[in-house]
């Protein structure tokens, strides 16, 4: 029931976006792979050829045009920020040029896979306000300390994204292995950031300090995994050194999963 | 597979120069725990200080000293046999970070330490995790080799664990995909982004600030991280693994 309460409050318009190129996705095979052929490398020819001849279900587009849609999100944030001059310190700028060029890719590799399937961009509103450009962030391209919190909030989101849909890949080995692929560059792309904002690479229980930010944590301090408490199968103590280790520890080593609904939810205020 | 010092290497193992491992290999003492502190203090005159690492410490070092190296057999064609092959990777992970986290230190400084240490809490956990999740099926405790490690050596400490980290990573996208049970795929999936953070971490201290946390030679041009089948991360692992391992059903 609480999952049907959070959809509810989506934006409907947003759950239609990501769904809405639904009837398009068969007959467009052919096609789409055509366009795969000319340009992509050898592997991802063969993935896609492999992807398309088996007709991609409708439950895998639909993932990887929710992937699509939050690939998008970040891709156009880095662009933005990476592009607005003074914003990130020169120290920096290597670090999030990098991200950007990842984002970018994603994009790029998302849009080839589906082919005419692939869901349009939304237009962004990056201070969270749908649209009104007067969020909670609204000085997201102006100070740097809210831009990297954002770009926390959106690099952590994204993992628990692709993890929470991994399972519905199983149908396809190939794109499974993209998808995870990709789930562990965003993890990579997380844990710089945080350090970047001077904290730990990975998530402590389920806090974070950025404003508004509470609900991409939540869930974060599970302890139990796959029917196991895993505090009773480790030793927790003061950790340090030696055997023991911290309650910390055992939620930081866990990365926890978000439904598609919990993300949608996460992201519906930048998108307009 | 394994590599075995000289007695005059003065290479530095785990336990500093010329330090405690090696005075047990050479002294073919490593059974007897109760003899270790004042082995340590046996090797006070080496050129690197003896390093107190705590009772709860040498109780662990006692353990991993006297694992037997069991020969080992992976099944690859079980979700099981996935499991235990991760296992396997989190045992190794598990015992570098130990020797990292309490031979390493002086070598570290204070951010690097508190980095390894908690590296080293998570590792442990996901073995220990994994351990209990294959309960009976789990392959035993693995003995590792690290002697060709430098562990007062801050590049060699930090390099090897950029390359676990990275090797994790690989493995964990590798394997994703034999996997029958969406149980055990949702628990890799858990588990492979905290060693993804890792190994932007650890990058991250090897070449701060630059784009060497994700960088080009790991992350393609389409933006995808490495994923490796078994046998060639199984291959990468062994030098550092003196068990026999046979790998079946790959």
């Amino acid at each position: 029931m609480e999952n049907l309460t959070i959809f509810d409050t989506i934006d409907e318009d947003l759950a239609r976006t990501v769904s809405r190129r639904r009837a398009l996705s068969e007959g467009s095979s052919k096609l789409a792979m055509g366009a795969m052929m000319l340009s992509a490398p050898l592997a991802l020819a063969a993935m896609a050829r492999s992807a398309f001849a088996q007709g991609i279900p409708q439950q895998i587009t639909d993932v990887l045009n929710f992937a699509l849609t939050l690939e998008y999100l970040e891709a156009e944030f880095y662009v933005t920020g990476v592009g607005t001059s003074g914003l990130i310190p020169a120290d920096k700028i290597d670090v999030f040029d990098q991200i950007r060029k990842h984002e970018v890719a994603h994009v790029a590799f998302l849009k080839s896979v589906l082919g005419a399937a692939a869901v349009a961009k939304p237009q962004f509103d990056f201070t969270a306000g749908n649209g009104s450009g007067s969020g909670p962030y609204a000085g997201v391209f102006s100070d740097y300390n809210i831009f990297v919190a954002v770009a926390q909030a959106f690099e952590d989101t994204g993992v628990r994204a692709y993890k929470g849909q991994a399972t519905n890949l199983m149908s396809n080995d190939a794109i499974l292995t993209a998808a995870l692929q990709i789930h562990s560059v965003e993890a990579r792309h997380a844990s710089m950031v945080r350090r970047c904002r001077g904290k730990k690479g990975w998530i402590t229980r389920a806090i974070t300090d950025i404003p508004g930010a509470q609900i991409v944590y939540a869930g974060e301090a599970n302890t139990v995994q796959a029917g196991i408490d895993v505090t009773k199968v480790t030793v927790v103590g003061k950790g340090g050194g030696g055997r023991a280790v911290t309650l910390d520890a055992v939620t930081e080593a866990f990365d926890e999963p978000l439904t598609m609904e919990q993300v949608l939810r996460i992201v519906d205020p930048f998108i307009v | 597979m394994r590599t075995t010092h000289d007695e005059n290497g003065v290479r530095a193992g785990p336990f500093g120069a010329g330090g405690r491992r090696d005075f047990l290999r050479v002294a073919g003492l490593g059974g007897l725990a109760l003899a270790l502190p004042s082995l340590l203090q046996g090797c006070s005159d080496t050129t690197a200080p003896p390093v107190d690492i705590g009772l709860d410490a040498e109780a662990q070092l006692h353990r991993y000293l006297n694992i037997p190296p069991t020969p080992v057999t992976i099944d690859l064609s079980t979700d099981i046999g996935i499991a235990n092959y991760a296992y396997a990777l989190e045992q190794l992970e598990a015992q570098f970070y130990f020797f990292a986290n309490e031979f390493g230190r002086q070598a570290l400084s204070a951010e690097e330490n508190l980095v390894i240490r908690d590296i080293r809490g998570h590792e442990q956990v996901h073995s220990d995790f994994l351990k209990a999740l294959l309960g009976a099926a789990a392959i035993p405790m693995l003995k590792t080799d690290f002697s060709t490690v430098d562990f007062s050596s801050r590049a060699e400490v930090l390099g090897t664990a950029q390359v676990f980290e990275d090797l994790g990573v690989a493995a964990y996208n590798g394997a994703g995909q034999l996997l029958e049970s969406p149980q055990y795929l949702l628990i890799a999936g858990k588990i492979v982004s905290v060693e993804a953070r890792h190994a932007a971490a650890i990058r991250d201290l090897l070449q701060p600030n630059s784009r060497f946390f994700a960088g080009d030679v790991v992350i393609d041009a389409n933006g995808l991280d490495r994923a490796f089948d078994p046998a060639t991360v199984l291959a990468a692992a062994a030098p550092f693994i003196v068990n026999p391992i046979t790998v079946v059903g790959g």
